[in-house]
């Protein structure tokens, strides 16, 4: 992959983040901060790439398995938590009198 | 291309859609859950997508595998349980802890490869492309250790573990944080120049920088910071998708990124102020050096319980008015008592949200969803302001700043120009109130003078518990 086409990844992506989120109501606001942290947390897939090449090399393999350890509480803590949150929202119009 | 490649493409590529598919869901009501899901469903095919893809290519290593696993158990077991346990009155620190996770690993992927270069890749590196490496390198490391230390001294803070020194509101701390940034950029043209040792400087300055910039902000201004250092975990998510060649890491983490800067721009807006003074503006009682910022009140009526009831009870339309202190007295499931007792006597509740009440994004909105509050009564500050001159009775519970008239009236005050919600308009306001304590900000509220506000006095649970006893006394709700 050249520099220049992850460039343009990094704008493309950046533009239909701007996109897809638009108009929030309120109500959503913690859930989709939580949601998207979670996402951040695809670093992961770095942390394992790092593992995969480290050939062996104790040192990196730590530094991968903790940065791997620290991106998946992100992404498995995010995600239970949002889960949390929705559901809390969801119950609310059956509970409607 | 071999086939490796092409599943491994093939799956980055329904993973991205999924994902910008559950964040596009998780901007509206009915979808939110079913995205959340959708993008925890994406996250995890992507894992797979890779690991297929060493498994036909290179082979993944039994030693490998070792630590891939260690580290996955100990990460996911510590994020359910975290998730799990957590009261909802703490999500504004458990989301900051969370994302300061997720820098810290860009952080340490970044470190990795810099301090171990991949070694079959690193000798057909021709100069530009190695010189971009060092600066992607530099960035997830800058950012990943900002978004890192400020959400950790974020999540100190908002546990009430750590309070606002009084030299982070000089002008001192510009000083400092310029040291810092200046230091930054030193060490990252010094790592640029192949001096790979400065890479422990960039650690720590920036690491210092994150905790500079973010000891002075408190308070109010924390939803801003909670969802600017989100923005930035996408962003050092971005940067080590440059470091590892990742296509599916630099979309995810713009799209984060940008998500999280819209968020930041909101709720920038609710308050009527710039990202910038809110970073380096301080808190607001140290600009409050106006006359109008202090001052002692003049007209303060207390009252009783007992009258708060009565005049509930005598009402039609009843709002709610939630602040930070309703979360931090845990008050929330007796508030909704409180407020199903007036419905059943027929009168209408609503609760008017401001965009910044509490610490973080939609924090009201979470803490009385877990009250059971249906989301039909929760209101936006736009669309409830008109109803205050229609509306008998405005409860105020811990809030403050954002019930201030002077934002409205008063020109050389602080608060000036922040949309605040015109309780003030409402035949009787009840604040309940601790004591006479200024607010986050330390500037005087005006609301406590007026004629038609009354306080009352004592801890909002206790309060909210002594009303439900008086209601039940006058027979309300009791049918």
């Amino acid at each position: 992959m050249s520099f220049i086409s992850l460039l343009w990844v990094l704008l493309l992506g950046s533009l239909l983040g701007l996109e897809l989120i638009g108009k929030v109501p309120p109500t959503l606001h913690t859930p989709l901060m939580s949601g998207a942290n979670a996402i951040s947390g695809i670093t992961m897939l770095a942390a394992l790439t790092l593992i995969v090449k480290a050939e062996g090399n104790v040192p990196l393999l730590i530094i991968g398995s903790v940065s791997l350890g620290f991106a998946l509480f992100n992404v498995v803590g995010g995600f239970f938590v949002t889960d949390r949150m929705l559901a809390m929202f969801s119950r609310k119009p059956s509970n409607k009198k | 291309m071999n086939l490796p490649v092409i599943i491994k493409f093939v799956i980055d590529l329904l993973a991205v859609l999924l994902l910008a598919l559950g964040i596009k869901g998780l901007s509206k009501v009915k979808s939110a859950r079913d995205a959340n899901r959708l993008a925890a469903f994406a996250m995890s095919l992507s894992v797979v997508g890779l690991l297929s893809y060493y498994l036909g290519t290179s082979g993944i290593a039994i030693q490998s595998w070792i630590w891939i696993i260690i580290g996955s158990i100990i990460g996911s077991l510590l994020g359910a349980i975290l998730a799990k346990k957590v009261p909802m009155t703490s999500m504004p620190e458990t989301v900051a802890l969370f994302n300061g996770c997720g820098g810290m690993s860009s952080l340490l992927v970044a470190l990795g490869v810099a301090i171990f270069p991949f070694s079959n890749s690193v000798e057909n590196l021709d100069f530009f492309k190695s010189l971009i490496n060092e600066v992607s390198i530099s960035v997830s490391i800058f950012v990943g250790a900002i978004t890192f230390t400020g959400s950790i001294v974020a999540m100190a803070k908002l546990q009430g573990w750590l309070s606002t020194p009084g030299w982070t509101q000089s002008k001192v701390r510009h000083f400092v944080n310029i040291v810092f940034a200046v230091a930054s950029l030193i060490a990252f043209f010094d790592l640029i120049n192949g001096n790979t040792s400065s890479i422990w400087l960039l650690v720590i300055v920036s690491s210092l920088l994150g905790i500079g910039v973010t000891l002075p902000i408190g308070g109010a201004d924390m939803p801003v910071v909670i969802s600017l250092l989100n923005s930035y975990s996408g962003i050092a998510a971005a940067a080590a998708g440059f470091v590892v060649d990742s296509q599916l890491l630099i979309v995810a983490g713009a799209m984060v990124g940008a998500a999280g800067l819209i968020l930041t721009q909101v709720m920038c807006k609710g308050m009527n102020r710039s990202l910038v003074s809110v970073l380096f503006g301080g808190s607001l009682s140290a600009q409050s050096t106006s006359s109008s910022g202090s001052g002692e009140y003049t007209n303060i009526t207390s009252c009783s319980v007992e009258e708060c009831a009565l005049t509930l009870e005598a009402a039609n339309k009843v709002i709610i008015v939630p602040g930070y202190g309703l979360a931090v007295a845990q008050a929330q499931h007796t508030l909704r008592e409180v407020t199903k007792k007036l419905e059943q006597n027929g009168i209408e509740v609503v609760y008017a949200i401001h965009p910044v009440a509490g610490r973080m994004p939609g924090h009201m909105n979470v803490l009385l969803a877990e009250a059971d509050v249906p989301y039909e009564q929760l209101k936006e500050m736009d669309v409830v302001n008109p109803d205050f001159p229609a509306t008998d009775v405005v409860l105020v519970l811990g809030a403050n700043d954002v019930v201030n008239p002077q934002a409205k009236n008063d020109s050389s005050s602080p608060l000036y120009g922040m949309p605040v919600l015109d309780v003030q308009e409402a035949r009787t306001v009840f604040v309940i109130k601790r004591g006479m304590s200024a607010g986050y900000s330390g500037i005087k509220n005006d609301l406590f003078d007026l004629p038609n506000t009354s306080m009352v006095f004592g801890d909002a649970k206790k309060v909210l518990n002594d009303l439900i006893g008086e209601l039940k006394d006058l027979g309300v709700g009791e049918k």
